[in-house]
């Protein structure tokens, strides 16, 4: 055999390659910190400069006109929620259906260009779902309303649901649905009451997901729903919402305001975490855990 | 559970439905009614999804018709954003958009390659559901709350700190040059890539546990460093996913409005330097659309978000076509 | 030239679980020793503790003496990127890198240790080719086809190529031929029988005639522990212990 090429020595490993060995490993470190960091940074200044500002009266009164102190952002947390509620009626059931069908029926050329389409959906800015629902129904109604945010967010939430429906079908194993026709239960009642059942938690998961994303959203608002200085609970009327009214305090001259928005801030986020461990919590309780 | 899912719903081919029709149609007529009813909700539950999508281009293309007509591609080159002449050239928005991304990119993918590396392969085992739900949960503030920090926070701090010390070592290249707001389009890029870095992560760390066992055992076995396995038998065989992952930060990217619009200036101009204001294409929509009066203003708008739709549905199909590629399309990017 | 291997006290585990007791093994330089057992018996753990592949896995570790030629694999100043370039492994399912090419797969080892000279990598890969026997099948596409491109045969040898680029002492292969048909099967075994020349090589091996064939030492493994150790043919014909007894004619395993 011809002379070795390579060194025989334990020095083999040349200094170059142990330190970008070692250099890479701290890069990655250091990669993490600066990701977490502002993760950490924006919590902390939440709380900081949040807590302070969340009081009895921010909590059940009306703004004040721009310039006076004082006032709060009960009508956002109201508008918050019922805009959220418009959406969940027509996101909810709509992506639990197409994922019905994407998982039970679909399993087929149209189903995958359902399944595209689903995507793009998902893709589309949220910028521009407000235009759509804005061109749809604002003009048409020659108003803004919470029931075209709740359309807005409804739009966005669908695809996120479907998705989940999808997937967590997919895991029911086919013996269950055999199971329930070799009983003589009818195709509707199994998917319903079984498949869809068997993977609700997961299912609700995917709910709840969609709806802490859509529950932050501020730009599919700003020309349907609009905002709203007063209490409104009617559905044909602008309303306010605690993530526009965030912005527009954020984005103004005052301080009192500035503080309002941090209030504001905090507020939202509970609501969002909150929600998806309320979830988290009913779920986990005997029934089948999603993924 | 889910193991014997999926041998199952290999048994009959993915089809829940195949083997079950034999059962299904060899069944008394009476629950027909019913399950056809059903079946038809549900059709038009998933019908419902292109529906909107259909009325979403549909919209677009016939809201922005005045504009289009009017200004046909001069639309796309024109520097002049004048509502009160009926004069409107979408070019600093343009601008602003494809600026702030891929600044927002060239910060955001080392970092987000870098805390994909770090979970995969580096990280103690019991840190990695932590460290992997801490970053997921960037993706879970709102854009808004992220705005807010920025306009209060972040440019203070870039304004104070951060951009006089990159004048004063990087002043010669003109990127950092001018009066320093702190706002502008060095915090939209920051800020943007801040909320980009999950969506890459996320991917990437996908696509890396994609990879077999046996592909770095082969390059341990060869006498490699950890890193040079890393390199060689994981990055280099995701990197195609990779690269979708980081088209898929693209595209949201380019979508993103409100943490955009309250950092980065909104004054409509395409400047060299990164401390200057900047504008977006989803950042003018949402401030002067409630505002635009006459046709032709609110024409030219919707003709801007018209291409905003078509850019991020370009890059988003591109970046899922890559990431299944690699995932063998079970894994669905999750932006 | 090959090199012998001395172990002594070996000891290895997954977690808490032992999976190897103090196994005492001389490898003798440019033989061929089989390792066969049962599954789960330790035979693959073994042969991964000579390159200290097993200590890879998390919560694997292994203790104990392990000499390959001069040097001490487990000794105190031993760096095991060091280890594993001169002791060379061949996997049970061929692993060539699906992005590079048949010239770059075998010039992947080589590239890492500095070789960056185009004369030299070609003459190398060329060498190793032919030392796998699998250079005149693919001379002619070194760089347009992929490392995956080939056949199943073709991979593991070109795994083999690989492998040997780097100029190890060693040569372990884990159960190199069970994913192959039997062609490709008596080729590999055509080629360890050639490869002796050159190296040591260690076999793990389920197939007791694939043993018999190509190994001049056989050690039987057993719950982790090496139970007899000796000239192939004596563990075949006349093995000392029942237990071997009992595995080579079949009695279980």
């Amino acid at each position: 055999m011809p002379n070795s090429v390579l060194p025989s020595t334990s020095q083999a490993v040349s200094l170059w390659r142990r330190l970008t060995d070692w250099g890479a490993t701290g890069f990655a470190i250091l990669a993490a910190i600066l990701v977490l960091a502002p993760l950490l940074a924006i919590f902390v200044y939440l709380v900081i400069k949040g807590v302070g500002s969340v009081n009895w009266a921010f909590l059940t009164q009306t703004p004040k006109p721009p310039g006076e102190t004082g006032g709060g952002m009960a009508n956002g947390i109201v508008g918050t929620g019922l805009i959220l509620a418009v959406a969940s009626l027509i996101g909810v059931p709509l992506g639990i259906g197409s994922g019905i069908y994407l998982a039970e029926y679909g399993r087929n050329r149209f189903g995958d260009v359902i399944r595209f389409t689903a995507d793009v959906l998902n893709g589309v800015p949220s910028i521009v779902v407000g235009i759509t629902v804005y061109s749809l129904i604002v003009i048409r109604q020659k108003h803004f309303s919470a029931f075209s945010g709740g359309v807005a967010l409804g739009i966005m939430m669908i695809p996120t649901v479907a998705r989940a429906t999808e997937e967590m079908l997919l895991m029911v194993p086919n013996v269950i649905r055999e199971a329930a026709y070799g009983l003589g239960i009818p195709r509707w009642r199994t998917t319903l009451s079984i498949t869809l059942r068997t993977a609700s938690a997961g299912v609700i998961t995917g709910c709840m997901l969609a709806f802490a994303r859509v529950a932050g959203e501020t730009a599919p608002l700003l020309f349907t729903a609009f905002g709203n200085q007063f209490w409104n609970l009617k559905l044909n009327q602008p309303t306010a919402a605690l993530s526009l009214q965030v912005y527009t305090y954020a984005i103004s001259p005052y301080d009192d305001w500035h503080k309002q928005a941090w209030a504001g801030s905090l507020i939202l986020i509970l609501l969002i975490v909150g929600a998806v461990a309320a979830v988290r919590i009913t779920t986990s309780r005997g029934m089948m855990k999603g993924s | 559970m889910p193991a014997l899912a999926r041998v199952d719903a290999g048994r009959h081919g993915g089809k829940p439905g195949a083997a079950l029709e034999k059962i299904r149609t060899s069944y008394p007529g009476s629950s027909r009614i019913p399950d056809e009813v059903f079946r038809w909700i549900i059709v038009l539950s998933a019908v419902s999804v292109f529906v909107i999508v259909v009325l979403v281009v549909w919209e677009l293309v016939d809201k922005s018709r005045l504009s289009l007509h009017q200004f046909g591609l001069h639309f796309f080159y024109g520097h002049d954003w004048d509502p009160n002449n009926d004069s409107f050239g979408a070019m600093p928005f343009i601008y602003g958009t494809l600026v702030s991304s891929f600044l927002a990119l060239l910060l955001a993918v080392p970092l987000s390659i870098g805390v994909a590396v770090y979970i995969t392969e580096m990280c103690p085992q019991r840190l990695r559901a932590i460290i992997s739900f801490l970053v997921e949960l960037l993706a879970a503030i709102p854009s808004v709350i992220y705005g807010l920090w920025g306009i209060f926070v972040l440019a203070p701090l870039l304004r104070d700190y951060v951009e006089p010390f990159l004048a004063k070592t990087l002043g010669w290249t003109g990127l950092f040059t001018g009066p320093m707001y702190g706002l502008g389009m060095l915090a939209a890029g920051i800020i943007l890539a801040i909320m980009v870095v999950p969506v890459i992560a996320s991917i990437t760390r996908e696509v890396m546990t994609a990879v077999p066992q046996n592909q770095r055992e082969a390059v341990l076995a060869l006498g490699a460093t950890r890193w040079e396995m890393i390199r060689m038998g994981v990055l280099r065989n995701a990197r195609i996913g990779i690269v979708g992952g980081v088209i898929l930060g693209l595209g949201r990217a380019l979508g993103e409005t409100m943490a955009v619009t309250m950092v980065i200036g909104n004054r409509p101009e395409v400047a060299k330097s990164l401390f200057a204001p900047g504008y977006t294409m989803a950042s003018v929509i949402a401030n002067e659309f409630t505002e635009a009066t006459g046709d032709m203003y609110l024409s030219a708008l919707v003709e801007i978000g018209l291409a905003l739709f078509i850019v991020t549905l370009i890059v988003n199909a591109l970046a899922r076509l890559l990431v299944w590629s690699i995932t063998g399309g079970t894994a669905r990017p999750r932006a | 030239m090959g090199v012998g291997i001395e172990v002594r006290g070996l000891n290895a585990w997954y977690g808490k679980n032992q999976s190897l007791n103090s196994i005492d093994m001389s490898v003798p330089a440019n033989h061929v020793t089989a390792v066969i057992g049962p599954s789960g018996c330790g035979k693959s753990t073994f042969v991964r503790c000579l390159n200290r592949m097993h200590e890879t896995i998390p919560d694997a570790r292994a203790e104990g003496s392990v000499k390959v030629g001069e040097m001490d694999v487990y000794g105190s100043g031993s760096d095991p990127v060091d280890v594993r370039r001169r002791i060379g492994m061949v996997f049970q399912k061929p692993n060539p890198f699906p992005t590079m090419s048949i010239f770059d797969n075998v010039a992947a080892g080589l590239k890492l240790n500095g070789f960056r000279n185009r004369k030299q990598l070609n003459e190398l890969v060329e060498r190793s080719l032919k030392l796998a026997a699998l250079w005149d099948e693919v001379k002619d596409n070194l760089h347009k086809k992929s490392g995956a491109s080939l056949s199943g045969g073709q991979q593991q040898r070109l795994c083999i190529a690989r492998a040997l680029a780097v100029e190890p002492e060693v040569l372990l292969m884990d159960e190199p031929a069970s994913a192959l048909d039997p062609i490709s099967t008596s080729k590999i075994e055509e080629l360890i029988f050639q490869l002796k020349q050159h190296y040591t090589v260690v076999i793990v091996t389920h197939n007791m005639q694939q043993a018999a064939r190509v190994a001049e030492l056989t050690g039987f493994f057993l719950m982790g522990s090496l139970i007899e150790y000796d000239k192939t043919e004596k563990i075949f014909t006349t093995p000392a212990d029942k237990r071997t007894e009992d595995y080579v004619t079949g009695r279980f395993g």
